[in-house]
């Protein structure tokens, strides 16, 4: 037992070093930034979810978020476009930035803000309408446009997601035939036909197979040439393979609002963390 | 212990599993039987007077020469009025009631209240009738005074049910809609509603077949039922099936109770049909959900 204090009293300083060196540590390897937090909180109700949340998320890299079930790493995922105000009864403090402008704001269009930041399902979700159907809702949604126009972005998008191929010839057969990877890269598909800035992706690959959550990953990974990439993962191997930064987020206890213990370089993370809580999360003795 | 597993052991239990299941099939062939016998009743008693002058012909005060022109005419028109009114409000109603109201404290009465409108008596509705559209408005005994109060009357059941199909359609649905940028009315007009329509049509097409048989509420709002004439517009004095079956039914000639079952067995038909449209419906509609 004393010794155990021992090493947390050694711990201390050296993590409030590092929270006073951390956001240029940042900024030094990362180039710009996309996306900022501060102060995040968020009330489910009575329940606070998310606490004191401040971090920075780099432009074109993929940043994963990890941590325990209950530590908030969805709820922070959702208040970044603002999905979280979908429950009821939900209360935002603090703020977020997307290029330098506030979202949390009256100023701002939802319907907006969602196009510039797509969100990405657990469970994929697509319309019970025609593979083409689904692809082509975003920009149905967004303004009127002729039948070849439509045909150039379901193409394109389907694409980019890797789906094209398996696909082509069945365009206008219901999305609920395909398989359940082949189901998350046409939810993909159906986001970055709004072209998207910004990817919010929550645990897309835990209710899928190996194989399709491989497919998944590697698109991940040719996605973050044109955006950023959050991603929150249950899974650590997924965690250092795909990305670039993680956070780790963490409720000390059952009912204790989630906060950010540690983010940095997702090598630093998995290999040296700063903070013990973080070490023993990735070395599987809790979570 | 050697498990005892002769026959006989727990013969009392099985008696009474016996006399449970011969319970049940008694509740059943009562039911049905009866059923069946009053079905029978009117086949035998209606199918004779079934004629092609049967539904050309006027009422007469000749059985034989009577026939159920102006009813039927009576029944379609006001269908078709009572659907144009309860479709497009009872749907615009239960839209707003799932997707905009939220869990207020005056949404949950509302919702309250709807669900008990279901279960007030049709002669409630009648009288209703008879002093707003027929009195107060100035509807007079009109086919539209006749489809108004059929609205009233079917409206809380297709509310109710709208509802119903509106919730059943996924959550993940609508967040799906709303993170790519949808409005409220986007999500509600391409995802929600495409979704629900079977199950909404389902309800309204359940809700016409209660209207076309529904005769207190016409008697109350004195709906004619010596008719020569089909009705020429909304404004017409009407007749419709069940008023006219009423009507033939207490007088005193048989030859009229005849026709009467005759009559019954046109009403059936069209109730048949709309029920049949409804379980097809509901049918294709699970199937797509499965899938």
């Amino acid at each position: 037992m004393t010794v155990k204090t021992k090493e947390v009293v050694q711990l201390e300083p050296l993590v409030d070093v590092s929270h006073l060196i951390e956001p240029p540590a940042i900024e030094i390897d990362s180039g710009p930034i996309k996306m900022r937090a501060e102060g995040l909180r968020v009330d489910y109700g009575k329940f606070q979810a998310l606490k004191d949340v401040t971090v920075q998320l780099p432009e074109k890299r993929i940043t994963a978020i990890i941590g325990p079930s209950g530590c908030g790493k969805s709820t922070f995922l959702k208040a970044l476009n603002r999905m979280v105000e979908l429950v009821p009864d939900t209360q935002v403090g603090g703020q977020v930035w997307i290029d330098g402008q506030p979202i949390y704001s009256d100023q701002i269009d939802l319907a907006a803000l969602r196009m510039a930041i797509g969100y990405i399902f657990q469970r994929p979700n697509p319309f019970p309408a025609s593979i083409y159907d689904n692809v082509a809702y975003g920009p149905r949604i967004r303004r009127r446009h002729t039948r070849a126009e439509l045909d150039q972005i379901v193409e394109t998008m389907l694409k980019q997601a890797a789906l094209w191929n398996d696909v082509k010839d069945k365009l206008r057969q219901s999305a609920h035939n395909l398989s359940g990877g082949q189901q998350q890269r046409l939810c993909i598909a159906r986001s970055l036909a709004v072209t998207p800035h910004v990817l919010l992706m929550d645990e897309p690959c835990s209710a899928l197979d190996p194989i399709s959550s491989q497919k998944i990953e590697d698109l991940i990974s040719e996605l973050k040439e044109k955006l950023t990439v959050v991603i929150v993962t249950h899974n650590m191997q997924q965690a250092s393979r795909v990305s670039d930064y993680t956070g780790f987020f963490l409720a000390e206890h059952t009912g204790d609002p989630g906060e950010l213990v540690e983010f940095g370089a997702t090598s630093h993370i998995f290999t040296s963390p700063k903070d013990k809580r973080t070490e023993d999360f990735i070395t599987g003795r809790f979570g | 212990m050697n498990a005892n597993l002769s026959a006989g052991q727990s013969s009392t239990r099985k008696v009474k599993d016996r006399l449970f299941q011969a319970l049940c099939i008694g509740a059943i062939i009562f039911s049905l039987g009866a059923l069946a016998g009053l079905l029978l009743d009117v086949v035998i008693s209606g199918l004779p007077s079934l004629s092609w002058h049967f539904f050309t012909n006027f009422a007469s005060r000749f059985p034989e020469k009577a026939g159920i022109k102006a009813a039927i005419y009576g029944t379609l028109w006001m269908m078709s009025l009572t659907a144009s009114f309860c479709i497009p409000i009872g749907i615009a109603t239960a839209i707003y009631l799932e997707e905009y109201a939220g869990d207020s404290r005056l949404a949950r009465i509302i919702k309250l209240n709807i669900a008990n409108l279901a279960g007030v008596p049709s002669i409630v509705y009648g009288f209703l009738g008879l002093a707003i559209f027929v009195r107060m408005l100035q509807f007079d005994r009109s086919v539209l005074s006749g489809a108004l109060t059929m609205a009233l009357l079917v409206m809380p059941i297709v509310i109710v049910s709208a509802q119903e199909a509106i919730r059943a359609v996924p959550l993940s649905l609508r967040e799906g809609s709303y993170a790519l940028g949808a409005t409220r009315w986007q999500t509600t007009r391409r995802v929600v509603l495409p979704a629900a329509v079977s199950g909404i049509a389902t309800g309204v097409i359940l809700a016409l077949s209660r209207a076309i048989g529904e005769t207190a509420p016409l008697i109350m709002i004195g709906a004619l039922t010596f008719i020569a004439f089909v009705p020429d517009g909304p404004m017409a004095p009407f007749t419709a099936l069940p008023i006219q079956i009423f009507n033939w039914i207490s007088r005193p000639q048989a030859g009229f109770h005849d026709i009467a079952a005759a009559a019954v067995l046109v009403l059936l038909l069209f109730i048949f049909i709309m029920n049949a449209a409804a379980s097809i419906l509901r049918h294709r509609y699970d199937r797509r959900w499965q899938d």
